[in-house]
């Protein structure tokens, strides 16, 4: 690693250090707690505990690609972003998209020649392959829907909830 | 109706059928779906077997309630097709799979060149020029030919209407969604992105951008590229396609230039036929109209004695 690279990790930790105070890197004070899907109609909203992940994972990179704090760590994404800056927006929602195949982000995406970026996830897509994926590879976190965010009573008509244990579909056809 | 009629509507319906056909592009490969077509791109490395696509295609198709919950794992213990009560079905393969098990999400794959749209010689079938193959029950005589023409066994049949019997099969939300530019309900649900929706060329482009970024994750095919002509659907797998009930012995030829030659030997079976049975599905149509008024459908007026 060249000494100018050491230059910045270290002026990043130093950053990293004093990322309670707002000053710092213009980013907000990490939260302790955030609430997801917020305005869920099939799934009710929940906390997400943010501080017990900072505890048990202490990497930011890994779930926030580029942080307030480290540089990025995927060697793919460095070729491009190893001089780039901290970004200020840290949260999901700041890239991806909350309706990737929307005509409108469609059309954007065809006019604009020049983006690199095409196959940028949605913001429910990049969240819960963020979760569960890393639930399912560490192992003990949950992965079921309803562990994380309980269906509403509009939730479990849409899925038929209450016909549960009635024959199988496929009983029947043959 | 009387038999000089009946006659007589056999003969414009077999015209009408033998006109039909040519725009349908019968020579092989002519024909590579509309160069605007949208499409999805399944990722079956996504998926993790929730189901809520099959509970949101019930919901928006407004299809019968399901035999059991849509999240009763129970049905993962046997391959489901697709059925005129659902349109898309969930399968679980590969349970032994180091990784894990591999789902697979299936339904009406949109070809280029459907089997459905070339067997139909009423023309129940229309492919969109944004993708979707649509259906007209209308038109529909209820012969089955599509359900045998289909290299993926899709259409399901409705056997409840004796009387008015319908094929069912997914429309990409053809209606309700795709005709505004919007991505079909069951891409808006998954909750994984595991679907991505957008026009077929630039998913196509995607899907190989996946396969050299992570060889490690993905087999080098994309499915719906070639097959059969090209399909509106394309899939990426992590194992063999044949792993996942893919049919991997279909050729890159649409499945109408299997027969071709075929007819272009017996041209009496294409122009006696057809006319035949849509001058019978006149003759019925007719009978049930004089009570119900007039069906407003542009094809039967066409064709009506
Ligand atoms: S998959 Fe079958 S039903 Fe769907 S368009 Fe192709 S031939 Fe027709
Ligand atoms: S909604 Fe998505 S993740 Fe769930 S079963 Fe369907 S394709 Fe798979």
């Amino acid at each position: 690693m060249s000494s100018y690279k050491h230059l910045i990790v270290a002026a990043l930790s130093i950053g990293a250090i004093s990322v309670s105070s707002p000053a710092a890197l213009q980013c907000a004070p990490v939260p302790d707690s955030i609430t997801l899907n917020p305005n869920g109609k099939l799934f009710s909203p929940f906390t997400f505990n943010h501080a017990k992940h900072i505890q048990s994972i202490k990497e930011c990179a890994d779930c926030h690609h580029h942080t307030t704090g480290t540089l990025v760590l995927d060697p793919n994404c460095a070729r491009c972003h190893q001089n780039s800056s901290p970004t200020a927006v840290v949260s999901c929602k700041g890239c991806h998209s909350a309706t990737p195949f929307s005509p409108e982000t469609l059309a954007a995406k065809r006019a604009d020649k020049q983006r690199y970026h095409l196959d940028k996830m949605g913001l429910k897509g990049a969240m819960h392959q963020n979760c569960i994926g890393c639930h399912t590879k560490v192992g003990n976190g949950p992965t079921g829907c309803q562990d994380c965010h309980p269906r509403t009573q509009q939730g479990a008509a849409f899925y038929s909830t209450n016909r549960k244990g009635a024959k199988p579909a496929h009983a029947e056809e043959e | 109706m009387k038999r000089r009629n009946f006659l007589k509507a056999c003969l414009i319906g077999g015209t009408t059928i033998a006109l039909g056909k040519t725009n349908k592009g019968w020579a092989s490969g002519s024909f590579e779906g509309y160069p605007e077509a949208m499409g999805v791109l399944v990722d079956t490395t996504r998926c993790i077997g929730c189901r809520s696509c099959e509970a949101a295609c019930n919901k928006e198709q407004k299809l019968p309630e399901p035999d059991t919950s849509f999240d009763d794992p129970s049905v993962f213990e046997h391959e489901r097709r697709p059925t005129s009560k659902a349109y898309t079905v969930v399968n679980r393969y590969q349970k032994e799979q180091p990784s894990g098990p591999v789902y697979r999400k299936v339904q009406c794959n949109h070809c280029n060149e459907p089997a459905c749209l070339t067997s139909c010689f009423v023309n129940a079938y229309t492919k969109t020029q944004e993708g979707a193959v649509i259906y007209n029950s209308k038109v529909c005589v209820g012969c089955r030919n599509c359900m045998i023409a289909c290299p993926f066994n899709v259409p399901g049949y409705d056997y409840d209407s004796a009387t008015n019997p319908i094929v069912k099969k997914c429309i990409l939300c053809y209606d309700t969604r795709l005709k505004y530019g919007k991505p079909p309900a069951c891409v808006e649900i998954c909750p994984q992105e595991a679907l991505t929706f957008g026009h077929r060329a630039d998913l196509i482009k995607l899907a190989h951008e996946r396969i050299r970024a992570t060889p490690e994750r993905y087999v080098d095919h994309v499915y719906g590229e070639k097959e059969v002509g090209g399909t509106s659907w394309l899939y990426l797998a992590p194992v063999g396609f044949d792993k996942l009930g893919f049919d991997t012995t279909l050729s890159n030829d649409p499945i109408i230039s299997n027969v071709k030659d075929f007819l272009g030997m017996v041209p009496m079976v294409l122009s006696i036929w057809p006319a035949l049975f849509s001058g019978i599905h006149l003759l019925c149509k007719h009978e049930e109209q004089d009570g119900h008024g007039h069906d407003t459908d542009s094809n039967q007026e066409d064709t009506k004695p």
